[in-house]
């Protein structure tokens, strides 16, 4: 590609009858400056959803078929059927007929994590997207920003000060945690020119989180029941995850997600720079609030649902990066569909390699994940964006 | 010796006179002294003995301040001399020495990576000793090969041994992980924070699988306390401040040479390789000691240091005046900490809430410095 531009004047034409189409002046302007990805990156376009997709839905039978209780795979491929029936119409089931185990785990327990593991991964991917938008830094993530903490915290707060009693009542909480916690990140972020700094986010999130867990130590430490239900929602895992659970979730998230591909081409010209960004007519401030609405909507209920999940929003964005570039109109959405993937490959994962009990979501996303920032880090890309 | 001792460092205090800094010779040896440096350090030991006193006077059987002086005088009742000494004295004491070996440990860390970010607490090392000591405290008495390998720990080892033998290796794995990428702080620093996070997730891992008492055990060490921590903790860390102070004349002279960057360090005929991986490996240890005696107690090897800096008005931090403001930090802490509420906190949650805003302070104003 550098070699480009020394090439001779009559490269164009040259190139021409093999492409009649592109025989106009501006065509030859564009593909001179970046002859070959263009082309690439459209293919990339049209086949990524299509492997992703085809991933998913690969890794949702996987779901339903591994788990704690053994089972051939034929056995439980021959039960997807009657687990759907048994999951979300159970009236339409024949009463009469012997319930077969295998059935139950499938409905009850295996397919509703295998959509809350869907769920908090797309979200999750969104939100790192629209943060790393935002904060213009590649290296961040809700868990490494400490949002997850901030909604810990408030979720604590409300179990201690005995607002909610069960896993549908985190979703508010954790909103709001997440919501302060975005708001504070934010706030710095913009402070002088952190911005370009990737290192003073991260730190500054580090001191969030410190604060914050502290707040949920000094709550946690002081009664036991809480202490133990904080410990396992603190490992990230959407074993617990009921129907009920999910349908509270797919609202937050929905809304969420029209938010974020809202943001797509504000978060473009963010990327220039907030006085650029102005100066080609975006409002900021509007910008910045509808993020953090974006962030706080799908980190809340993702963190909610699941608990806190780190490195799903730091590695999604990224990947997707690296296929497609660094338009946000493409990045919000693929982010969605890898995060989803990688969340529900997570559980997956965690189920195989931790028999016979299971490894968490958020274990095996962190043991897998820092190694990955670590790679992005010695390959230089800390870079602000 | 002398010869290190009466070089350029003599001649270049005498071209910045504005430093306060004179020099006292008594023979051929010759040691710097800064007047300002030394009333900074007069004033933390008083400090710290403020401190000191008012923890041991606090608790169910109230002391006063001119009680306990006279009971550690030897003119005490009985009961008095009991409750100072056998009961109270094990806690003030291991509060001093936690502070000032998480001090001087991030004195020294921060020197010789020459930015204030470089405390222990972000390069992971901190979490490394804490990990290996939750991998002890929840897995020992389990069954296979882990609960043997963490029974061994326990009961042979003892809590202390695993946890430098945790810090050492993560100190070594952060090292060797940032390869070439050690020298520019940036990447050092965000690997560090990668593997606190990666540590952190095993023991949150380590904690949801074990049983709650366990899992409290863990979670209350994890936090920073010395709650129910005496004499038996002190030991340890008390041989490893004082040899460190012992060697932190040593230190310091190589310190002050390497913040003038390692080349010129070089040039004035240091050898460089040698005097960090000494430093680096006084930090580790003393943190480890530390952390397995109290927990690690956050932000104290980050902050302490800092404040030693301003108040002395030295370019890096002074190791001995860090190490009595990091005693000061942790006691007034634990102080605080037993009297916010009512019932007592872990220190570290009081430590955590001063520390991290200056964290983020630092990071604002770094970021306005560099903006400017």
């Amino acid at each position: 590609m550098t070699s480009r531009p020394s090439v001779p004047a009559d490269a164009p034409a040259a190139s021409a009858p093999a492409d009649p189409d592109a025989a106009g002046a501006g065509a030859a302007d564009l593909e001179a400056t970046d002859p070959v990805a263009p082309a690439r990156r459209r293919g990339v376009v049209f086949w990524l959803p299509v492997l992703l997709i085809a991933a998913i839905a690969g890794l949702f039978l996987l779901s339903l078929l591994v788990g704690g209780r053994l089972n051939t795979l034929a056995e439980g491929w021959q039960r997807i059927p009657q687990a759907f029936t048994y999951a979300f119409a159970p009236q339409r089931l024949n009463p009469d007929a012997q319930a077969d185990d295998l059935v139950t785990v499938m409905g009850l327990l295996r397919l509703p994590r295998t959509l809350g593991a869907l769920l908090v991964g797309a979200a999750l991917g969104m939100a790192g997207t629209v943060i790393q938008g935002h904060t213009r830094n590649p290296l961040t993530d809700p868990g490494i920003l400490g949002i997850n903490a901030g909604a810990a915290a408030a979720v604590v707060l409300s179990i201690v000060w005995g607002w909610v009693s069960s896993p549908l009542g985190y979703v508010w909480p954790a909103l709001i945690g997440c919501a302060l916690v975005t708001a504070a990140v934010f706030a710095l972020s913009s402070t002088g020119s952190s911005a370009a700094n990737p290192l003073s986010i991260i730190l500054a999130g580090a001191a969030l989180s410190a604060i914050l867990m502290a707040v949920v130590n000094a709550l946690v430490l002081s009664d036991q029941n809480t202490l133990d239900r904080m410990r396992q929602w603190a490992t990230g895992s959407v074993s617990g995850v009921t129907l009920e659970v999910a349908a509270v979730t797919v609202p937050f998230v929905l809304v969420g997600a029209v938010l974020a591909m809202a943001q797509g081409p504000g978060l473009n010209l963010l990327a220039l720079g907030e006085a650029v960004a102005e100066s080609l007519g975006l409002n900021v401030t509007r910008q910045r609030v509808l993020g953090l609405l974006a962030v706080a909507l799908l980190g809340g209920a993702a963190t909610a649902a699941a608990g806190p999940v780190a490195f799903i929003g730091l590695a999604a964005p990224h990947m997707v990066r690296g296929l497609l570039g660094p338009d946000y109109r493409l990045l919000v959405p693929y982010s969605a569909l890898l995060g989803a993937a990688l969340a529900l490959g997570a559980d997956v994962l965690g189920r195989v390699i931790g028999r016979p009990g299971e490894l968490q979501m958020g274990i095996v996303m962190a043991l897998v994940g820092v190694p990955f920032f670590v790679v992005l880090i010695r390959r230089g890309k800390v870079t602000s964006l | 010796m002398s010869r290190l001792l009466a070089g350029p460092r003599a001649r270049a205090h005498t071209t910045a006179p504005d430093l306060g800094i004179s020099a006292l010779r008594v023979g051929p040896w010759s040691v710097p002294f800064s007047l300002r440096r030394f009333l900074v350090g007069l004033v933390l030991v008083l400090l710290c003995a403020l401190a000191f006193t008012l923890g041991i006077g606090m608790g169910d059987y109230r002391l006063s301040v001119p009680q306990v002086l006279r009971t550690l005088a030897g003119g005490g009742s009985h009961i008095e001399e009991t409750v100072v000494f056998k009961w109270r004295m094990g806690r003030a004491v291991l509060g001093l020495l936690v502070g000032a070996a998480l001090a001087f440990a991030g004195a020294l860390t921060q020197s010789v990576a020459r930015n204030p970010l470089a405390s222990p607490d972000v390069l992971g090392i901190t979490s490394g000793a804490s990990t290996a000591a939750v991998f002890v405290i929840t897995a020992s008495g389990g069954t296979g090969i882990v609960g043997a390998v963490a029974g061994f720990g326990d009961n042979v080892l003892g809590v202390p041994v695993v946890a430098v033998i945790g810090a050492t290796l993560t100190a070594l794995a952060v090292w060797f992980v940032a390869g070439k990428d050690r020298d520019s702080m940036i990447r050092l620093v965000l690997i560090g924070v990668g593997t606190s996070m990666f540590l952190g997730a095993i023991s949150t891992w380590l904690m949801a699988t074990t049983n709650v008492d366990q899992a409290a055990t863990a979670k209350l060490w994890l936090t920073g306390s010395l709650n129910g921590r005496g004499w038996g903790e002190a030991w340890p860390v008390l041989a490893c401040v004082v040899v460190a102070v012992a060697f932190a004349g040593w230190l310091a002279f190589r310190l002050d040479a390497l913040a003038l960057g390692p080349d010129v360090a070089q040039v004035l005929g240091h050898g460089i390789r040698v005097a960090q991986a000494v430093q680096l490996l006084f930090g580790v240890v003393l943190v480890a000691v530390a952390v397995s005696a109290a927990g690690p107690v956050p932000f104290v090897a980050f902050v302490a240091p800092q404040i030693a800096q301003r108040l002395a008005g030295t370019p890096t931090p002074p190791l001995l005046c860090s190490a009595l403001s990091g005693a000061l930090l942790v006691s007034g802490a634990d102080l605080l900490a037993r009297t916010v509420l009512p019932w007592e906190l872990p220190v570290g949650i009081v430590t955590a809430f001063c520390g991290a805003p200056a964290l983020i302070y630092l990071v604002v104003k770094t970021n306005r410095k560099a903006s400017a």
